[in-house]
């Protein structure tokens, strides 16, 4: 097991390699430069600045240094907070923005589930068209809907939870079901077409057959081939729950990352922007990496290796 | 007797007749389609809209003599009244044509972005797979690479440097969406280039190019309608998320994201500018999620769930 999970750790470095490198390019070579943008400055001051950043030196030199400060895990100086490296912006807002996307997970995993399980065991009747369609609806109802909706009513009318900031689990609440709803749905519907695929495999007659316990069947068996999409689903959903973070972020006025990154982007805030596109594509991969692992747990029919 | 064993013979050739002909795949889905009344419902409302959406503007615009951006400051923001049904904006501008026109730009945009990104992915994916080997895996890793890349991100990125226009909007979302229609395209045609009819028009001295674009792009349509069809939401939902973050179609252009986003600014005092935008964004959605899922059970209904 280890083994073959240093093997696909391996892997990943040519992968990584490549997202360094295009990422770099698209950065770099995108016009304007972070120093162009606000009022003019003097080309001694300029040159001086350019200096500091090493952005005097020829491209491919400036790639190799960039490369040799991110082994030492060094991701430069942000242009646009002198004062600041891009690890301690990093370090500041990325753990916020974490532990914002694991409540969302963690909110749309136990709705989720639930819901699907409720819908393929109670197929066609009333409790499953309530839970398909209130999933269809959850799909539909974009988080820049849902958190201003969820703000105007819970925190400004019914005063039950503060509306924005940041520090308490009441500043967690709110945000983390706006984040969350849109998966809960999506992984509402995967675990019920997951469950009703394997409903009338053999395993199950078997099952049925040896005179298992019918809650048995559903949990022991059942459950697995519904969580077999939700798992390979989960890759996808993280990814796009940590950017998705960034509209929630400004809704609730959390003090993640997001906010940062779009502002890096328009100022060319070169390594800030780098920093925080590297930091969730490696997030990414090694997401990706655990759910192949986690896939070969649930269903033996896959080879890891 | 005799005539009796005539009528029966005579009913035997027409049942054969009928079997001879079959339903071609589209009769067939077209079929289940219109079983499926909430697809069907879903299918009307959103040509409704787009209707209104169309030829709204343009009719409240020479019926009251107002139009998008006319301002009515000593009129100030109103709730919706008779001449106004959808009230006004802090400005004085009716809300009823901003959302329409929001609307109109919302479901362009969706539309035009899930065309770009099909057309992409379905010559990527034909040609990867067509080519086989080295070429089909080099391009599969690039795929695999773009996919690890925190896709937002990547889109602000690109709308930075492109510049916030409409045509590069609907431009960047289509550049980096293609990639799910892609895999689709390219897992059909692996199946398909093995199958006796393209052994046949190469033996006959086609090209590949015409292998490619004459025999199995127009066999992958299917699949690649109904990627299309779940794109054309998730593109629009990428759109109002750039436009709420003040990425997207620029002001004073209103786009059904940035109305959201004045409204949620607002919402306390001005309930209307955010309940109407959304709401509007809320049932677009869910009609094209429920005809998409329609469609998909209709084209394949072995993927129905």
């Amino acid at each position: 097991m280890i083994r073959i999970l240093l093997q696909r750790l391996l892997e990943l470095i040519p992968t990584a390699l490549v997202i360094v490198a295009a990422s770099f390019a698209l950065v770099r070579l995108a016009p304007g430069s972070p120093f162009s943008s606000e009022k003019e400055i003097p080309p001694e001051v300029r040159q001086k600045l350019e200096a500091k950043y090493g952005f005097d030196k020829p491209l491919p030199e400036q790639f190799i240094r960039y490369l040799g400060n991110l082994l030492r895990g060094d991701l430069g100086l942000s242009t646009k907070y002198p004062q600041r490296t891009v690890n301690e912006i990093i370090a500041n807002g990325f753990p916020v923005t974490l532990s914002l996307a694991a409540i969302a997970l963690l909110w749309s995993l136990l709705v989720g589930i639930t819901a699907g399980i409720i819908g393929a065991i109670r197929q066609n009747t009333i409790w499953d068209h309530v839970a398909m369609t209130a999933a269809l609806v959850g799909i539909s109802v974009p988080s820049f809907v849902l958190g201003p909706l969820l703000v105007l009513t819970v925190s400004l009318r019914l005063h039950l939870l503060p509306p924005a900031g940041w520090g308490d689990w009441q500043h967690v609440v709110l945000p983390g079901l706006t984040l969350g709803t849109i998966y809960a749905a999506s992984i509402a519907r995967l675990t019920r077409g997951g469950m009703l695929e394997v409903v009338r495999s053999d395993f199950i007659r078997t099952a049925r057959a040896k005179g298992l316990s019918e809650s048995l069947i559903v949990w022991r068996h059942m459950l697995r081939g519904g969580l077999l999409p939700v798992v390979s689903y989960l890759g996808p959903a993280v990814a796009s729950m940590l950017t998705g973070s960034v509209v929630v972020e400004k809704i609730f006025n959390v003090p993640g990352i997001g906010p940062y990154f779009v502002d890096a982007a328009f100022n060319r805030d070169y390594f800030l922007v780098m920093g925080i596109v590297l930091l969730y594509a490696f997030f990414l991969l090694l997401m990706n990496l655990i759910v192949d692992v986690v896939y070969g747990f649930l269903d033996p029919r896959v080879d890891v290796s | 007797m005799k005539n009796n064993q005539r009528q029966t013979l005579f009913r035997n050739e027409t049942d054969e007749r009928d079997l001879i002909t079959g339903t071609s795949l589209w009769e067939d889905a077209w079929k289940r389609l219109r079983k499926n009344n909430m697809a069907l419902a879903s299918g009307v409302i959103l040509l409704c809209l787009g209707i209104i959406c169309l030829f709204g503007p343009v009719i409240l615009g020479v019926f009251l003599g107002y139009d998008a951006h006319t301002q009515n400051l000593a009129y100030g923001p109103q709730p919706p009244s008779l001449r106004h049904p959808f009230g006004t904006d802090f400005y004085g501008r009716d809300l009823l044509i901003r959302v329409l026109i929001g609307a109109q730009v919302s479901l362009s945009v969706g539309f035009l972005a899930a065309m770009v990104a099909a057309f992409i992915g379905t010559i990527y994916g034909a040609v990867s797979s067509y080519s086989g080997g080295l070429i089909d895996s080099l391009m599969m890793r690039i795929v695999d690479i773009l996919y690890a890349l925190p896709y937002m991100f990547l889109v602000i990125i690109l709308v930075t440097i492109l510049g916030k226009s409409l045509l590069l909007l609907f431009l960047a979302l289509g550049a980096v969406g293609w990639l799910l229609t892609a895999r689709v395209v390219r897992g059909q045609v692996m199946s398909l280039k093995e199958q006796d009819f393209v052994l046949a028009a190469r033996s006959l001295g086609t090209t590949s190019r015409g292998i490619i674009f004459r025999h199995l792009i127009p066999n992958t349509l299917g699949p690649v309608i109904v990627t299309f069809t779940l794109t054309v939401p998730s593109m629009i939902l990428q759109e109002a998320f750039l436009s709420f973050l003040g990425l997207g179609v620029q002001p004073p252009q209103p786009s059904l994201g940035s109305l959201i986003n004045d409204g949620a600014n607002q919402m306390l005092v001005f309930w209307w500018t955010l309940v109407f935008p959304g709401g509007i964004m809320a049932i677009m959605l869910f009609a094209l999620n429920f005809l998409g899922d329609g469609i998909r059970d209709a084209l394949d209904p072995r993927m129905k769930t």
